[in-house]
């Protein structure tokens, strides 16, 4: 095992690449989970689903018309599945929420096995796996590229949602509903847009993955659980704390199964549950998350 | 004088209990009128049915078109609503709130609501939610002025405010309508303060219209008099 300054920053910015995608589909469940109270369970089902049309979408064009692409469908999937499958149970109980959601997964595992089968694919990606070489220690560009996609997307979405008016209706309609009706924001396609924005997140933090991980049809299955693990971490409630949450959860994987023999690749799923019951013990409100007091 | 408000047999309920039962008010353009009336009596459910809030039957026309069916749909056409306990977005800054009240209007006019409320600058990026009862009060009169709106709601400004803060309030409403001709349709549980700052009035018993007329005329009126005034 080696212990160098060198080896560990190598380390620690592969697991920041790995912490990218994760932070990207913590994102998306929080973005959802502030509007609605719920957690979408679908979400990492239909970045699988989203991350097979750029599969598909790559043998007609090169990679980066395909990813915009893909983000594009992505999107309006994401707004169509929130007014068609969402909204009737919009008023329901949570736990009725969380069941459609829990179909919905299901619905784009099936349909994602049955369009394009269940073999595992490669997925080409868009940056060279060559290291460079930065003051003695090798980083691997694809590492560096998908760092940088998810900077952008999180830097992207954090000026949509600081500066622009949609992004302030936004953030009001997911915290004061009947408020935001009374100033004449049209809180239902709010709601619609937050699941388009939420697949948009997802869509890339797939295609990012897939060619780590390779493509098949449960994919997103282990990286949904990280992003748990990173979004209660950070928060569920907190933008901020899911990308924090899993940039930490990240690094923090990738350095334990790096040097812990013990963990290894194998136990990584565990330390990932582990991650989740152990905030929820020590502060459930996350590292940035409030607290909710309840007044009786 | 037009008519801007006009309510013609209006039902409201929640659920199964029936909370107003055939309301009709008329608000002139340019006046203000208060709704008084006892708890329970559907005063704030008449200024909910106005902006749509709740499901209603009967007729509600604000300038010559129909309103009540949505919130979004009155703010669009010129109804500005304070509901009862301010409503403000507390975890947003004093200005994203002021921006959230022009979101139905291309420009956000910050000057208006700045000559009323000169403090609201110096308070900018504070969160609406730390601000105190009076201050969250007149941030919300100032983001519904935000709007340009052409009939305030208003619905018990002077609920949990010392007197000095409410005297402020209304001060500031009067103003309004005085210098700018807003027309404010205000539910207020304090009478006395209603009375002094409306031209007219209605007063609400059970989900009905028991009395109205002017505020002058119902200050003499006996009944009004023992059951609000309290002398």
């Amino acid at each position: 095992m080696l212990f160098t300054a060198s080896d560990v920053a190598q380390q620690v910015v592969s697991g920041l690449s790995t912490g990218g995608v994760y932070a990207s589909l913590a994102l998306a469940l929080v973005l959802i989970y502030r509007s609605t109270g719920v957690i979408n369970f679908a979400q990492g089902e239909m970045a699988t689903f989203t991350t097979f049309i750029a599969w598909s979408l790559m043998h007609h064009m090169s990679y980066w018309p395909a990813f915009l692409l893909t983000c594009l469908i992505a999107f309006g999937g994401g707004v169509a599945l929130e007014r068609t499958v969402i909204r009737p149970v919009e008023n329901a109980s949570v736990l009725t929420i969380v069941i459609v959601t829990l179909g919905l997964a299901l619905v784009f595992n099936g349909a994602s096995a049955w369009i394009w089968g269940a073999e595992v694919r490669s997925f080409k990606s868009p940056f060279s796996t060559r290291p460079i070489h930065v003051a003695g220690v090798a980083f691997s560009i694809q590492d560096l590229g998908i760092i940088a996609v998810s900077l952008v997307l999180v830097v992207l979405l954090g000026l949509l949602f600081r500066f622009t008016k949609l992004g302030l209706a936004l953030r009001a309609a997911a915290t004061n509903p009947a408020e935001s009706r009374l100033v004449g924001i049209r809180v239902g396609w709010m709601l619609a847009l937050g699941w388009g924005l939420a697949a948009v997140l997802g869509a890339v933090s797939g295609m990012m993955a897939a060619p780590l991980v390779f493509l098949d049809p449960n994919m997103m299955v282990a990286i949904l659980l990280y992003a748990f693990a990173a979004a209660i971490l950070g928060g569920l409630d907190s933008p901020i704390g899911a990308v924090v949450g899993g940039l930490t959860f990240g690094v923090a994987l990738n350095l334990i199964s790096a040097y812990w023999n013990f963990v290894g690749g194998t136990l990584k799923l565990p330390v990932g549950l582990t991650v989740i019951l152990l905030v929820l013990l020590v502060r459930p409100q996350g590292l940035l998350g409030r607290r909710v007091v309840r007044r009786v | 004088m037009a008519r801007l408000l006009e309510l013609e047999d209006v039902h409201a309920q929640y659920g199964q209990v029936r909370v107003l039962h055939g309301v009709s008010l008329a608000v002139e353009e340019g006046q203000v009128v208060s709704v008084l009336g006892p708890n329970g009596a559907g005063k704030t459910t008449t200024l909910r049915a106005v902006s749509g809030v709740v499901k209603t039957s009967g007729s509600i026309v604000f300038d010559g078109r129909k309103v009540g069916r949505s919130p979004e749909r009155a703010a669009r056409l010129g109804v500005a609503h304070v509901p009862e306990g301010r409503g403000t977005f507390s975890e947003l800054t004093v200005w994203e709130n002021l921006r959230l009240g022009a979101y139905t209007v291309r420009h956000a006019d910050f000057e208006r609501a700045l000559d009323h409320f000169p403090w609201l600058a110096r308070r900018r990026n504070q969160a609406a939610g730390t601000l105190s009862g009076g201050e969250q009060q007149m941030l919300a009169l100032a983001r519904a002025l935000m709007a340009r709106p052409r009939l305030l709601l208003l619905d018990e400004p002077s609920l949990g405010l010392a007197p000095i803060v409410v005297g402020e309030i209304f001060e500031i409403v009067r103003k309004l309508n005085e210098d700018e001709g807003l027309t404010v349709l205000v539910v207020e549980q304090n009478a006395n303060i209603a009375l002094d700052n409306s031209e007219h009035a209605y007063v609400l018993e059970a989900g009905r219209v028991a009395l109205h007329g002017t505020s002058t005329d119902l200050r003499k009126d006996e009944s009004v008099r023992r059951s609000y005034l309290g002398y």
